[in-house]
């Protein structure tokens, strides 16, 4: 198969899938429990995740592995467990896949911090290595590192990865917005600054994940290109920022209302276009029409 | 230096984070000493402990907080201003345990059950004990029954419960109104990203803040 960044070399747009978390909470996971655990005890209902995804036209579908490095899952006494449930991770989602669309392994922060000494680089490195061999061997052909918000963590994945795995790398960071025109990442980290550190690092593909919608996706990905106009961006926007409504907390822009910002989003210089927090199959079926329409033109 | 600027430069060191002599952060403040030598300077020169912590780590770590909530600066900024006001505060650890200075209050705080995020919650609390209060912090996954037996040993004024995840959010029902229920007189402020304003009045919290300085307003409220 050719590469992800060839496609969009050759002017490709693409659809990546939508939300897993939210999407594993309406199947019944509770407060507490360990989701990617659900690799072992329950495929099926991660199969369909993935299978619902892929039927709504992605041109690949993430893996359930967001919290599968050793740190996030020792909380759950399962950090012996980490090959396992990667690995497993990416074999249901190479089941939905078949052989001809791209399984992108995901790999989430650990929740730790350099600077305030509890772990090294080191030993973040160690533990992305890890966990991105088992994607590897499970079937992806990519590995995305999401949600990162500190530059030297994501260099440590990004680093894990190209030492231990042949995966293309793509790295997406979240961003808030913190003025007028300015993003920053809970770290501090812009927009323009992550393009240029991550793109040295290695990354094959950058962007931004989850955050406060679509519309911000618009102005991130701007700045990104001013200072990059070649590589691939990636974007996975939440369905708007979340609200409580009733003792629910819902995620506001239907399929439609993102809809109405995705080709602003394309002619801002994105090149590949799926959801965060609270996109369904719905949401990703609409990005899929817009994107084929503008491939074909 | 006289005895006022001497405090005044100890408030430079925690509000940039200068934490020691050997620190290479700030560059700009390179090879000076840091918030470790010049507290110890100060409490040499005879300057009153609680003028240093009123004069200088509380109205650093306000400043601190107010530009965190600005979103002037972020996390890592914080965090090594958090470790300026520490290797400060360790000078000074003796004479709140003489009582010789008194903090505002005691502030019992966790990540409620379930949720095993601690990086907000660890900022509240740096900022808090800035702000002059003793922090209990009770760490991730803390149930009710944690947080009420340490409101009863330590007779605590107030509790903030984190919360980082929407499901675990639900939690902070059940364990605000097991609190309300056995402990009628503290006062209970949650917080964390999706925590809102409503949801505080819907569950019958005391406080809602948005940002760790939102916490300080709140608690200096309460003593005021």
């Amino acid at each position: 198969m050719n590469t992800i960044a060839n496609q969009i070399a050759q002017g490709r747009i693409l659809v990546s899938d939508g939300a897993w978390g939210t999407f594993l909470q309406q199947k019944g996971l509770g407060a507490g429990q360990c989701p990617e655990l659900w690799n072992l005890e329950r495929p099926g209902e991660v199969l369909e995740i993935a299978q619902s995804y892929i039927l709504a036209g992605a041109d690949m579908i993430e893996t359930n592995s967001f919290g599968g490095n050793s740190f996030k899952l020792a909380s759950y006494g399962l950090s012996d467990k980490v090959y396992e449930i990667n690995k497993a991770a990416s074999q249901i989602s190479r089941r939905a896949a078949g052989a001809d669309r791209y399984v992108l392994g995901s790999m989430g922060p650990t929740g730790k911090i350099i600077m305030t000494g509890e772990v090294t680089y080191e030993s973040l490195f160690e533990a992305f290595r890890q966990q991105a061999v088992a994607l590897q061997d499970g079937g992806a052909d990519a590995l995305v590192i999401e949600t990162m918000s500190d530059i030297d963590e994501a260099k440590a994945a990004i680093s894990a990865a190209a030492d231990g795995t042949k995966c293309e790398i793509i790295c997406t960071m979240t961003f808030e917005k913190t003025d007028e025109h300015a993003y920053h990442t809970m770290m501090g980290v812009t927009p323009a600054q992550m393009t240029e550190e991550l793109v040295c690092s290695g990354a094959a593909v950058i962007g931004a994940n989850c955050g406060n919608g679509i519309r911000d996706m618009i102005g991130i990905v701007k700045e990104i290109r001013s200072v990059n106009k070649t590589i691939p961006v990636l974007i996975h926007a939440n369905a708007g920022a979340p609200v409580y409504r009733d003792g629910q907390t819902v995620f506001p822009e239907s399929a439609e209302q993102m809809a109405e910002f995705i080709g602003e989003l394309i002619d801002a210089g994105a090149n590949i276009i799926g959801g965060c927090c609270g996109t369904t199959p719905e949401h990703i079926k609409r990005i899929a029409e817009i994107v084929k329409s503008r491939n074909i033109t | 230096m006289d005895n006022s600027d001497l405090l005044a430069k100890i408030l430079e060191c925690v509000e940039f984070g200068k934490v020691n002599k050997d620190a290479p952060f700030p560059p700009n403040m390179k090879g000076q000493d840091g918030a470790d030598e010049l507290t110890k300077l100060a409490l040499e020169r005879g300057i009153k402990p609680s003028e240093i912590l009123n004069d200088a780590l509380i109205k650093a770590m306000e400043i601190v907080g107010q530009k965190f909530s600005d979103k002037k600066i972020f996390v890592p900024q914080m965090l090594i201003s958090a470790k300026a006001m520490n290797a400060s505060m360790a000078h000074l650890k003796p004479y709140f345990q003489s009582g010789e200075v008194k903090r505002k209050g005691k502030f019992i705080i966790g990540t409620v059950a379930g949720d095993l995020h601690d990086i907000g919650k660890n900022l509240v609390a740096m900022i808090v004990e800035g702000a002059g209060w003793e922090v209990i912090d009770l760490g991730v996954d803390v149930n009710s029954q944690k947080f009420i037996q340490s409101i009863k040993e330590n007779n605590s004024e107030a509790v903030g419960l984190s919360a980082l995840l929407t499901t675990t959010m639900q939690n902070m029902k059940s364990i605000a109104q097991e609190i309300k229920a056995q402990c009628p007189s503290v006062k209970l402020i949650i917080g964390g990203a999706p925590v809102t304003e409503q949801f505080k009045i819907e569950i019958g919290a005391d406080g809602y803040a948005r940002d760790p300085q939102g916490a300080v307003s709140y608690l200096n409220s309460l003593v005021a």
